[in-house]
């Protein structure tokens, strides 16, 4: 049990590390890799789980197809780095529109939070509960997705291919 | 707590795990000094000269002279790169090459020649989404490229890390579909299963290995693997009278060793998967099971061989060539590949 805790810190601290480190840095590569590391803590906690198969699938698709891409464009638009100096000397914290923006969505993320938990029950009872059989078994998950939430899936799929047929169209050259 | 910590640790199943991992460990440390020498030998060999034979019999310590040359040489960084990611990039690279052949067994469960109260299995992790495992990692390996072709802030570095990249991720599609196809057949994602279900013969002689039902799926992993690894006729990454050398340009000294090593390491890596999947692993005839890990050694160096064999016999595509291949050939090969073999599954009700 000790060492499950232990790892569970571990993770966590890796998870939320990252995440500060996303919006901390300023050099934009930076970013994307600490998401990466973020990412990578998130699966660790999935294995603490017992999911391993949600934690590999989180590595193969997050971590390793979309931040790539994620890499890619920032790489290839060049990003500036975020020097206040260049374009306002003011520190950030000091701009009235960023503060005002900033302070709404966190009083919203309160909000939210706490709506959740006021709602939540018998969440002692989640948190001790005994990892499930079936929710880390690829087939049963398999079975759940081609099943029960066949729709979403599918209504997923379309929502992807449209936004591919988006890109492809607004990518294209304008022939006049 | 500490004299029970030490007893674990001294305990026959830890040091057998441990010796498993050191195995491992060192295993892939020489197998990428061999493969320089094979490499040299091989190219040596077909292009009819005699290859290094100074250092050592038979130039048997050419390894060693390189790696100590590489020592010994200069490290240099550019001074617009950036030091942090131009340092961890090779890190990268290396760390996911070794990281792969974590779920990757070699030998049938053993015990030690009885040293051991029960069998373990001879992998440094018996992972049950195994295939999901290797190929996560594999796809991990493409940062440290794509990184060192960016921190090097060199046109080449950063053309060559591109294309790698671009590489990578179109024939990944081709080899994740390779890899389900084959999951499908074994009914399980833990490669020490799918090796299992390849025991056995047909007809009493023809080894039940998956490379003969899916003789398309091994084309279509071998040449994925093959890209993957950005290896002859797919280097485009180190297209050397295009980009200099890629997205290595700009290393030298160790950690230029380093990238080299993680190709060599995910060669070895990418060929014993290959062995697990569709060569039947450690299964094989005349030799007991439990010295099954010479057949999967033997099995290993011949697709490594056959890796030397391809460089000096394909010359380089050019990169729409390359592209259209993945895209067009082998993503619908393997796409047909799969539907075809998910309704044999599906009618004759499993392999």
């Amino acid at each position: 049990m000790a060492t499950d805790a232990l790892l569970f810190y571990a993770f966590a601290g890796v998870t939320v590390i990252g995440a500060l480190l996303v919006v901390s840095q300023k050099n934009p590569v930076y970013s994307v890799l600490s998401l990466i590391g973020a990412f990578f803590g998130l699966a660790g906690l999935y294995v603490g789980l017992e999911a391993p198969f949600v934690a590999v699938v989180q590595i193969i698709i997050y971590a390793g197809a979309i931040m790539v891409l994620f890499l890619f464009v920032v790489m290839l638009l060049n990003v500036p780095r975020e020097d206040a100096a260049e374009w306002d000397r003011s520190h950030p914290l000091y701009r009235p529109m960023a503060v005002r923006i900033g302070a709404a969505m966190a009083v919203l993320l309160a909000l939210e939070l706490g709506w959740a938990l006021s709602r939540a029950t018998d969440i002692g009872g989640a948190v001790n509960a005994e990892p499930n059989e079936r929710i880390s078994s690829v087939a049963e998950l398999g079975e759940v997705l081609f099943t029960r939430y066949m729709f979403a899936f599918e209504v997923t799929s379309i929502l992807i291919i449209a936004a591919m047929v988006g890109a492809v169209v607004l990518a294209r050259k304008r022939q006049e | 707590m500490v004299s029970s910590f030490i007893e674990f640790m001294t305990s026959p199943m830890t040091i057998a795990y441990l010796t498993i991992v050191g195995i491992v460990f060192g295993g892939l440390q020489i197998m990428a000094a061999v493969m320089v020498y094979a490499e040299r030998k091989v190219a040596a060999f077909m292009q009819q000269r005699v290859g290094p034979y100074r250092v050592g019999p038979q130039g048997l310590l050419q390894p060693v002279a390189d790696i100590l040359k590489l020592f010994f040489k200069e490290e240099l960084r550019p001074k617009a790169a950036d030091a942090f990611l131009f340092t961890l990039a090779p890190i990268i690279s290396v760390a996911a090459a070794y990281l792969a052949f974590a779920p990757v067994p070699f030998g049938a469960p053993t015990d030690f020649f009885g040293m051991l109260p029960e069998k373990i299995p001879v992998q440094v992790s018996d992972v049950n989404v195994a295939v999901l495992v290797i190929f996560a990692v594999a796809s991990m390996g493409v940062y440290g490229i794509v990184l060192a072709g960016w921190a090097s802030n060199s046109k080449y570095s950063l053309l060559g890390g591109l294309r790698s990249s671009a590489q990578m991720i179109s024939y990944e599609l081709a080899y994740g579909m390779a890899l389900a196809t084959v999951v499908m057949m074994a009914n399980s994602l833990s490669l020490r299963e799918i090796v299992d279900a390849q025991q056995g013969y047909w007809f009493g002689f023809i080894p039940r290995w998956y490379v003969i039902p899916q003789a398309v799926g091994f084309f279509v992993f071998a040449c994925a693997g093959i890209a993957e690894t950005n290896r002859a006729p797919f280097d485009f990454p180190e297209a050397e009278q295009e980009l200099v050398a890629g997205y290595h340009t700009e290393y030298s000294s160790m950690r230029f060793a380093m990238f080299f090593m993680a190709e060599y390491i995910n060669m070895v890596t990418v060929s014993a998967v290959a062995t697990n999947l569709y060569l039947g692993g450690w299964h094989g005839p005349f030799i007991p099971a439990s010295y099954g890990w010479i057949w999967f050694v033997l099995k290993l160096g011949f697709l490594l061989f056959v890796y030397l064999w391809l460089r000096w016999t394909l010359p380089r595509f050019r990169y729409d060539q390359l592209m259209s291949f993945g895209w067009k050939v082998l993503l619908p090969l393997a796409t047909i590949n799969l539907i075809l073999t998910a309704a044999g599954v599906l009618y004759f009700g499993g392999y």
